[in-house]
């Protein structure tokens, strides 16, 4: 099924300068997969040294974090909306 | 791959204070907040369309991250308007207004725009950055009409 995931700008180099890239996938992992082969450049900022998702990334799929949701085997609709997002963080 | 840099941010004085008054209000937390613009080659060009005050989620004087839900709106009212997430502002409660080691180590996007606002003295203090590859440059602040 067909998601379409939207690339924050800082990852955009990674992308060829797409700010929207359309995927097949039945989960967000598969997807990430599925992203990661066209892009190789995204993985480190996707994936975690343990495999799971990067801590300095947000994911929302549909508007829901996928945190609250089942990771990276959240199941996805056809046509679903995926956010990537940095983490924005700092501090005195 | 980074284009040219920022000469100046302008802000409205709407903005200005939208941006001071939201620092005062998360005290004595840190407070935090996104600003959204167009960008050319993925570098913030300075203008300012919103000024969006944000939830810091670490709740703490010392450090802040927006929250992810923040996040995400202002990703979509960017969207929305055709520009893009340029920058995020954030108030140093007991600090000058200079980025901290952890906001270098984290700053986030390279074309993007870090105003920080100092409440240690008794006026606030909003100075501009741009932090690329852990080089801080400062980014002259314009007040427009």
């Amino acid at each position: 099924m067909a998601v379409t995931i939207s690339i924050p700008t800082v990852l955009r180099t990674q992308t060829d300068g797409q700010a929207n890239v359309e995927v097949d996938g039945a989960t967000v992992g598969a997807v990430f997969d599925e992203v990661i082969s066209r892009f190789p450049g995204l993985k480190a900022n996707l994936v975690g040294d343990d495999g799971g998702l990067h801590k300095f990334v947000n994911v929302f799929v549909d508007d829901e974090d996928i945190r609250y949701l089942d990771g990276l085997d959240t199941k996805l609709d056809d046509g679903a909306s995926i956010a990537i997002l940095p983490a924005v963080a700092g501090g005195a | 791959m980074i284009a040219v840099g920022v000469t100046t941010l302008r802000l409205t004085r709407h903005q200005h204070a939208v941006m001071v008054g939201h620092c005062y209000d998360g005290l004595p937390d840190e407070a935090c907040g996104l600003l959204l613009g167009p960008m050319i080659g993925g570098v913030a060009t300075g203008v300012i369309t919103d000024t969006r005050p944000c939830v810091n989620a670490d709740a703490s004087a010392r450090t802040y991250t927006v929250a992810p839900k923040d996040m995400l709106r202002a990703m979509r009212a960017a969207e929305s308007a055709g520009v893009e997430i340029v920058g995020v502002w954030h108030s140093h409660t007991h600090t000058t207004a200079y980025p901290s080691p952890t906001d270098v180590r984290q700053a986030v996007d390279p074309g993007w725009i870090y105003p920080i606002v100092s409440l240690r003295d008794g006026a606030p203090v909003m100075r501009a950055y741009r932090i690329v590859a852990e080089v801080i440059t400062e980014v002259p602040i314009e007040i427009v009409a």
